[in-house]
C-alpha cells in the first residue's frame, strides 16, 4: 500500500473572471491568492514556498510580504501550473519548504500588464512568425490538416469538441459561454485559420487561481477537504516551433508526461474518473486522448464525436467548459487545475457522481510543453 | 510586400540567409548521423556533434500541412496560405505557397512544391510554390 505524500489544502480562482479590467496582472495574482489563503485559514506569513509562471515571480513575493526558502518561476505557458504543483511536491517533499502557494494572474483580455507571459523564441520569429503566424489561432492549428489526412480527423468531430463542451460550461454559473450550440453553429462562425472557425478557438479572458500544498500528514490541520497527488505527474517539453514536431499527429511531449504521470501513480485508464485535457483549441483535447493513451492514435475525433466525453458519457472531460467555455486568460493550466480540485472535493457545479481520481493534463505554448498531474479523493492506495 | 516581417538574423543563421540572397536554399546536415536538419545551428540536433556541413537544398518538397490565416499579418492581406513544407531532404519548414489559390481546394496535402525567393527589401526569404511539372 501507498500513502499520500502531498495534499493540496487551498484552492481558489479570482473574485472574478472573464473582464476585470479594474485589477492589474499583479492584482490578480494578489486576489487568487487571498482567496485560496482564505480558503484555507492561511496567511502570508505561512507560506514559505511560492510558484508561479508567466510573471515574476519575486514581484508575487513581494507584493504578498512573503518570505520564501523555496520558489519556481517555471514559464513554459500554460501547463506551468501543473508542472509547478510537481516541482512543488518535490521540493516539499525534499524539506525545502513546507507550504507552498502557486500562483496564477493573467489580464489576457484587459492587458493591465507590462508584459506577455510566454518567452518570445529567437528562432520561432526568425523561421516562423516572418511568415505571417503571428497569434495562436494561426500556429497552433499547423498540424491539423495533416493529422485529418493522416487518421480521419473531420471538420465535424473538431466542432464536437466544442459543442460537447458547451453542454459542460451550461452547468457552471462562472462560465464565459453557457448557451448551448451546435455543429452547424460551429462550422459557421467566423473563419480565422481555416480549418479553425472561431467557436474551435479559446476565449479571451482576465482572471487567475491560486493553489496552496503541503505535506499530506499535515492536511488535516486545514478545514477544507484535502486533495492529494498520486505520484508525482510529469513533464516533459518539445519546443516552440511547432513546424518541428516529430510528429504532426501526435505531440511527443504529452506522450512522455501522461506515461510519467500514469506510471508515478500506479494507475491504468480504466482508474480515471475525470479528466481535463487544456484546451487552447479544439483540438488538443483529441490528441490529449489519444496521447494519454485513453484511446489509439487517430480515434479521439470519433470518440468525442460519439459522446463519450459529454455530460453523462464513461469519460467526463473538460468538465468547467474548458478554454472553450469557461475561460481562458492565456494560461489556462491552472483553471484545468481548479475544477480537478472541485472535482475532488466533491464540489463542481459540474460534479462527476463519486468521483475519486482526476487527471489533469495541460499543454505550453503551442505543443511546446507539457505537463500531467494525478488528484485524487483518497490518501492510500 | 517589402512592409513584411523581416528576420533578425544572428551570427549563427547568417550563412542561411546569405543563401538565399544568392538564390540558395542552404540545408544544413551531419555527415555522421547522416541527416539534414532544420532550423540552421552549428550542431547536430541529433548527436551533438560540431562538425556538420552546409549544403544546397533540392529546393523540393510537398504540401505537409497548412492553415488559410484570416488574422492580420503586416504586409499580407488576408486571407492567406501558412504551410509547412516538408523537404525532399527529410526536414519541415514553414512557408507561403506562393503562386496558388489560399483554397483548400487548390492546397492538396503532400503536393510537389519548388523553393522561390521572395525580396523583403535586401533580404531574400525562401518560399515554395506548386512544382513545374505539377501545373
Amino acid at each position: 500500500m501507498s500513502r499520500a505524500s502531498i495534499a493540496i489544502v487551498g484552492a481558489a480562482e479570482t473574485t472574478r473572471m472573464g473582464k476585470v479590467p479594474e485589477l492589474s496582472q499583479t492584482g490578480l495574482h494578489a486576489d487568487a491568492a487571498l482567496n485560496a489563503m482564505a480558503d484555507c485559514g492561511l496567511t502570508p506569513a505561512d507560506i514559505d514556498g511560492v510558484a508561479t509562471g508567466g510573471h515574476d515571480v519575486a514581484e508575487i513575493i513581494q507584493y504578498l510580504g512573503i518570505t520564501p526558502t523555496w520558489y519556481d518561476g517555471t514559464s513554459v505557458g500554460g501547463c506551468s501550473f501543473i508542472t509547478l504543483v510537481r516541482h512543488a511536491a518535490a521540493a516539499i517533499e525534499s524539506g525545502l519548504c513546507r507550504t507552498v502557494l502557486i500562483t496564477h494572474g493573467e489580464s489576457g483580455r484587459s492587458n493591465n500588464r507590462s508584459h506577455r507571459p510566454i518567452f518570445p523564441s529567437m528562432q520561432q520569429q526568425e523561421f516562423e512568425s516572418i511568415y505571417g503566424p503571428l497569434f495562436p489561432p494561426s500556429r497552433f492549428t499547423l498540424p491539423v490538416m495533416r493529422k485529418m489526412k493522416d487518421d480521419g480527423l473531420t471538420e465535424e468531430q473538431l466542432a464536437m469538441v466544442a459543442v460537447v463542451q458547451r453542454e459542460w460550461a451550461a452547468h457552471h454559473p462562472r462560465a464565459t459561454m453557457r448557451d448551448p450550440i451546435t455543429v452547424d453553429d460551429v462550422l459557421n462562425s467566423k473563419m480565422i485559420a481555416w480549418p479553425f472557425r472561431l467557436l474551435m478557438c479559446c476565449l479571451v479572458s482576465d482572471g487567475g487561481g491560486a493553489l496552496i500544498l503541503t505535506s499530506a500528514e499535515r492536511a488535516g490541520d486545514f478545514p477544507t477537504k484535502p486533495v492529494y497527488l498520486r505520484g508525482m505527474g510529469g513533464e516533459s517539453a518539445e519546443g516552440p516551433m511547432i513546424s518541428q514536431m516529430e510528429s504532426f499527429t501526435s505531440s511527443k511531449a504529452f506522450r512522455v508526461s501522461g506515461k510519467m504521470a500514469f506510471d508515478s501513480a500506479g494507475i491504468t485508464h480504466s482508474d480515471v474518473d475525470h479528466l481535463m485535457i487544456y484546451d487552447a483549441f479544439a483540438h488538443l483535447p483529441v490528441y490529449g486522448l489519444e496521447d494519454l493513451g485513453f484511446v489509439k492514435p487517430g480515434e479521439g475525433g470519433a470518440f468525442v464525436a460519439e459522446g463519450h466525453t459529454r455530460p453523462g458519457g464513461a469519460l467526463p472531460l473538460n468538465t468547467n467548459g474548458g478554454g472553450l467555455s469557461y475561460m481562458h486568460s492565456g494560461m489556462y493550466g491552472m483553471y484545468a487545475l481548479q475544477e480537478g480540485v472541485r472535482q475532488m472535493r466533491g464540489v463542481s457545479p459540474a460534479q462527476v457522481p463519486d468521483a475519486k481520481l482526476s487527471v489533469v493534463h495541460g499543454v505550453g505554448g503551442m505543443f511546446s510543453a507539457a505537463a500531467t498531474a494525478v488528484l485524487t479523493t483518497e490518501d492510500r492506495w | 510586400m517589402s512592409d513584411r516581417p523581416l528576420p533578425t538574423i544572428y551570427p549563427e543563421t547568417q550563412f542561411y540567409w546569405d543563401g538565399a540572397r544568392d538564390g540558395k536554399l542552404l540545408l544544413q546536415s551531419c555527415p555522421s548521423c547522416d541527416k539534414a536538419y532544420f532550423p540552421p545551428r552549428p550542431f547536430c540536433p541529433t548527436c551533438g556533434s560540431r562538425d556538420v556541413v552546409v549544403s544546397e537544398a533540392s529546393g523540393k518538397g510537398r504540401l505537409y500541412s497548412y492553415i488559410i490565416n484570416h488574422l492580420p499579418a503586416p504586409g499580407y492581406e488576408p486571407p492567406f496560405t501558412v504551410a509547412v513544407v516538408m523537404l525532399d531532404e527529410g526536414v519541415k519548414m514553414v512557408a507561403n505557397i506562393l503562386e496558388c489559390p489560399a483554397d483548400p481546394q487548390a492546397l492538396i496535402l503532400d503536393m510537389p512544391l519548388e523553393v522561390t525567393f521572395e525580396q523583403r527589401g535586401e533580404i531574400a526569404v525562401p518560399q515554395f510554390k506548386p512544382a513545374g511539372d505539377a501545373a
